[in-house]
């Protein structure tokens, strides 16, 4: 079970907005990448976010670059997940490969709103938000089984000693 | 039931008799890719556990994002990738002397049709130009191929773009691709693969190849392509790779969608900021739009074709005082040809300065950032807040021709007005 409060934003939130490009190649402590997080965005969310604290936004979260600072960076700040209507696939890729949970659920993403507290029961792959419950789809099993590991790094050891 | 061009390959790369679109799958990739990010991959693979890579012939590396380096800190991560390639025995390292990745892989022969290319760069897209399956990875995704030789994909559904027409200078392959993203959004090919055919394709250039693949990662693709053909096989021919297998999709094979444009009805367009999809017709630009700096390069339009384009265009004339130039052919090979032609002479004439090939400013790097205010006027493929190194300044993203217009004028110009006037050659 997942509890936090809602940092809501827009669509096509793009990685230049999540970690400029202007880091990339000089902050590689995963912790100040933390203090970079959303900067062009919400200059207030590095600082504020509080652990557990989930990201929410619409269609095409995480587009552009391939860089994987994005996600590391929001999972950094202490954010739990994020909820969007859509994934950037990269994007997507790179959350699950940096173990950070991502939920796709559009009627999840309209119903709240900033600050809202809301839970999510992974289980059962139920958001508990705003008084209703959304359910949102499974991950497949062969991407399901890299976020149990606890990321892409944990997955390759695993498969490195089978 | 046919099967399209990306179900064929992945069956392939997988080792599966077929598979369809929606099925996840393990792929054996023929070349993993990645540049400066490669000493990061190489911490990541260590964390792994992982001691020799799994495959070293399949991994290229290109050293392009800020080179020469631009700090110490910079200097130290290319330091790193040296010692590890050397370590590794990994051949396919290309140094600060070679170019962008996405113009070097296919330049040194590492491009073949039919084969699966994945990169830890969004614009491993550009590689479809070729017929070849390309797709971006992330970091770590590298380094897990680096390790195991391995990684999962999902098979994508395809949209089929059909072109009638003709590229040319004032309708090119970078409008095209703008006009598309513009019309079905930054999202309109998520997680999908987008096929070009038609008549304007099969009398296209490789180099408007490129920038069609290149660009429709910004429509959020997982790949794009153009099958391999005549055209294909003789660029190919001329860097001595004749070994590959052609693949193409089955005339019955199963479309997510299809669209169709005519190029010859099509006009100049920009990118406004911040968003790629933000496109709009010059003519319909509402304002005079200044431009404090315009640049000419990166994987999208750095080719010898667009260099000349610009040159052609900017002959005997000067750039307008109240803006600058800045151009990075895409690799060293293109450095040498655009010397050669005397185009990069005419370009300096103008008042452009000329920069070494890599990635330059356009990922906010180095080698020309802008100021908070400013605006530039690109021939990259992003144009997103911050995307040059300031988050109060715009990018507008155009082809080689309007960039070239837009430098006479200092503001963003229909390159049919110039030519118009008779300043083209």
């Amino acid at each position: 079970m997942i509890k936090g409060n809602v940092w809501k934003y827009g669509d096509d939130v793009n990685t230049d907005v999540i970690f400029p490009g202007k880091y990339t190649y000089t902050i590689s402590d995963p912790k100040e990448m933390a203090q970079h997080a959303l900067e062009d965005l919400d200059p207030t969310f590095a600082s504020e976010c509080q652990k557990g604290d989930i990201v929410v936004g619409g269609e095409n979260f995480g587009c552009g670059s391939s860089r994987e600072q994005a996600p590391i960076s929001i999972r950094e700040a202490g954010a739990s997940c994020i909820i969007a209507k859509s994934f950037a696939r990269i994007f997507f890729r790179n959350a699950i490969n940096a173990g950070l949970l991502v939920i796709t659920s559009a009627d999840a993403v309209d119903a709240v709103e900033k600050g809202d507290t809301i839970e999510i029961d992974t289980d059962k792959g139920l958001i508990l938000a705003s008084g209703q419950t959304f359910n949102y789809p499974p991950l497949a099993p062969e991407v399901a089984e890299i976020l149990e590991c606890g990321g892409l790094i944990e997955y390759t050891k695993m498969k490195m000693n089978a | 039931m046919g099967q399209t061009f990306s179900e064929k390959i992945l069956a392939k790369k997988c080792g599966k008799p077929s598979v369809q679109a929606g099925e996840i799958i393990v792929v054996e990739p023929d070349m993993v890719l990645s540049h400066d990010n490669s000493a990061a991959i190489s911490k990541t693979f260590a964390s792994m556990g992982a001691k020799k890579v799994r495959f070293p012939d399949r991994i290229a590396i290109i050293l392009d994002h800020c080179i020469p380096a631009a700090s110490d800190k910079h200097a130290i991560n290319h330091k790193t990738i040296r010692a590890f390639t050397e370590a590794q025995g990994i051949e396919h390292f290309y140094d600060i002397n070679t170019g962008i990745c996405h113009q070097v892989l296919p330049e040194k022969g590492l491009v073949k049709p039919g084969s699966l290319i994945l990169g830890s760069d969004s614009h491993t897209t550009s590689h479809g130009s070729l017929g070849a399956f390309a797709a971006g990875i992330g970091r770590t995704e590298a380094a897990s191929i680096w390790a195991t030789g391995s990684l999962w994909l999902r098979v994508p559904e395809t949209i089929q773009v059909h072109l009638t027409g003709s590229f040319s200078p004032v309708c090119s392959a970078k409008d095209l691709a703008l006009k598309l993203i513009g019309d079905i959004g930054s999202d309109g090919a998520l997680y999908k693969a987008v096929e070009f055919v038609g008549p304007a394709i099969e009398s296209s250039a490789i180099a408007d190849r490129m920038t069609l693949c290149n660009l429709m990662a910004e429509a959020g693709a997982k790949n794009g392509y153009v099958m391999a053909d005549a055209t294909t096989r003789e660029w190919l021919a001329k860097r001595g790779v004749t070994d590959y297998e052609t693949v193409v999709s089955d005339p019955d094979a199963t479309y997510d969608r299809k669209l169709s444009y005519n190029l010859d009805e099509l006009e100049p367009v920009v990118a406004c900021p911040h968003n790629v999809d933000n496109v709009r017709p010059i003519s319909e630009l509402e304002e005079t739009v200044h431009v404090d700096q315009i640049l000419l390069g990166t994987c999208t339009n750095g080719r010898l074709e667009d260099i000349q384009i610009a040159a052609n265009i900017l002959k005997g004339k000067k750039i307008n005082r109240t803006t600058r130039m800045i151009v990075f052919p895409a690799s060293h090979e293109v450095y040498r040809a655009a010397m050669a032609s005397g185009d990069l002479m005419t370009l300096s004439e103008a008042g452009a300065v000329i920069l070494n090939p890599g990635c330059g400013p356009c990922l906010g790097a180095h080698q020309g950032c802008l100021a908070p205010g400013e605006v530039c006027l690109s021939t990259a493929n992003r144009n997103f807040k911050g995307r040059m190194g300031n988050k109060d300044a715009a990018v507008y993203l155009g082809s080689p021709a309007t960039i070239a217009a837009s430098a006479l004028t200092g503001r963003i110009t229909d390159p049919r007005d110039v030519v118009a006037q008779g300043v083209s050659s």
